[in-house]
């Protein structure tokens, strides 16, 4: 119960940041319009529905690591001992954790809002299924980015190691979200995705389960 | 005597697997014919790989615990091992390719995942150059290090069963069920694969003492 407190007042200080200062959302939301915008710009129309789907996830992937890696990498020293004076390193990860979904969630809905305006050719027949791996993606990324983001930061060689170490993790989820992502422009019927569904939250729930377990003595200096 | 008889046990192995695994007779298989020799000089290396991963992810979680300077070593010299036959695996497996597939590198979604899993090590290694203060090097490479293999786990045993690969033993292309029905490839196999893993074995005790002397001098 203790823990859930925590958490709970964790995510509320993370909004409250956000929320004064408005850096993180606005300049990610800016950052994804501008991406693909410049797309738009320098393709001008898209050869077939794979590049449709495989630009989409390249400009998600780009914005998420910019999104996620801000959560420890923007803290200075004195916020990290404040927090870890004050919570326990469980919590401390979930809550960001959980913050991070909510933030990509909010970015990833509102950058496929705007991708399938730009690029009308493509739009899935099945949106339905598209934004169940949309969501699946968001999810995941956060999950990844979150720990790599303490790890990188911890190791205090912020933006290139980050870079360096997610990419390799994160390509396999990468894989399954784009073959999800592919039955839902080629408008398979739901079945043909379970597996892949089902794969990717397996995968995250591997991924929480090792953060949590690493996470405190990541913590502890 | 006592302690060098696996290293005997493991050269004699992989001499007797570099003889046998050339002469003796293997069955005739469509596609890949002769070639199918190259599955005791390729696969062991996986193994060989698989295991040291293994060993230093052990290690990894060892050194978090006791924090000694002797298991971080052991982490990073069993990755340095596994690397190498990690590498020797993508380079068999591209020269078969090349004379059964026609090309050195296809894109087929085996040799891209192996690939991954390999960058995944070079990270972890780029990793540990990033940081200069000993414990606090050893403490967050052996998170990523533990951090990292399930997710090797998954590129290298699950991923390619959900992908269309060319690779033997995917989708309905002769694998290792129709080898094993085959007792005179059995007879060559298991020994390459042991006599790998114990050399793999070797040349990590080996790193590992060079590095621990050369640690020792710095110290002193």
């Amino acid at each position: 119960m203790q823990l859930a407190k925590e958490v709970k007042y964790l995510i509320h200080k993370e909004v409250l940041l956000e929320w004064r200062s408005k850096y993180t959302i606005n300049g990610i939301l800016l950052y994804v319009v501008s991406t693909i915008f410049t797309c738009y710009l320098s393709f001008v129309s898209l050869g077939d529905k794979l590049a449709w789907n495989a630009l989409f996830w390249i400009i998600i992937l780009f914005a998420s690591i910019n999104g996620v890696s801000k959560s420890f990498l923007q803290e200075t020293k004195g916020q990290q001992l404040y927090n870890y004076i004050l919570a326990s390193p469980a919590a401390i990860l979930i809550s960001k954790t959980v913050y991070n979904i909510v933030l990509m969630l909010v970015l990833t809905t509102i950058a496929l809002g705007f991708y399938t305006m730009v690029f009308d050719t493509f739009t899935p027949p099945d949106l339905l299924l598209y934004y169940v791996a949309v969501v699946m993606g968001s999810i995941s990324f956060s999950t990844v980015f979150t720990m790599v983001s303490a790890i990188a930061s911890k190791a205090g060689n912020g933006g290139m190691l980050m870079a360096i170490l997610s990419f390799p993790i994160i390509i396999p989820v990468l894989i399954l979200l784009i073959k999800l992502a592919k039955n839902a422009v080629d408008g398979l019927p739901w079945e043909n995705s379970y597996d892949e569904i089902g794969m990717l939250l397996l995968v995250n729930v591997l991924t929480v389960a090792t953060s949590l377990l690493l996470f405190p003595y990541l913590w502890r200096d | 005597m006592n302690k060098i008889w696996w290293k005997i046990l493991g050269s004699m192995l992989v001499i007797y697997t570099a003889i046998a695994g050339l002469l003796l007779g293997v069955p005739r298989l469509p596609i890949i014919n002769e070639s199918i020799r190259n599955l005791y000089f390729h696969v062991p290396m996986w193994f060989a790989m698989i295991v040291l991963f293994s060993i230093s992810v052990f290690y990894s979680i060892k050194s978090l615990s006791t924090k000694s300077e002797t298991d971080d070593l052991k982490a990073v010299e069993s990755v340095n091992a596994g690397i190498i036959f990690g590498l020797l695996g993508l380079v068999t497996g591209a020269i078969w390719a090349k004379y059964t597939w026609g090309q050195f590198w296809s894109f087929d979604p085996k040799q891209n995942f192996a690939a991954i899993s390999v960058l995944l090590y070079f990270a972890y290694l780029i990793l540990r150059n990033a940081i200069d203060e000993e414990q606090k090097r050893a403490k967050i490479s052996a998170i990523y290090n533990i951090f990292a293999f399930p997710m090797m786990v998954v590129l290298l045993f699950v991923l390619p069963r959900l992908k269309d690969s060319l690779h033997p033993g995917n989708g309905g292309n002769p694998g290792f069920n129709s080898y094993d029905l085959d007792s005179r490839m059995r007879m060559v196999f298991y020994p390459a694969c042991l006599g790998w893993i114990i050399i793999g074995y070797w040349v990590y005790t080996i790193r590992f003492r060079i590095r621990s002397i050369e640690n020792n001098q710095q110290h002193n």
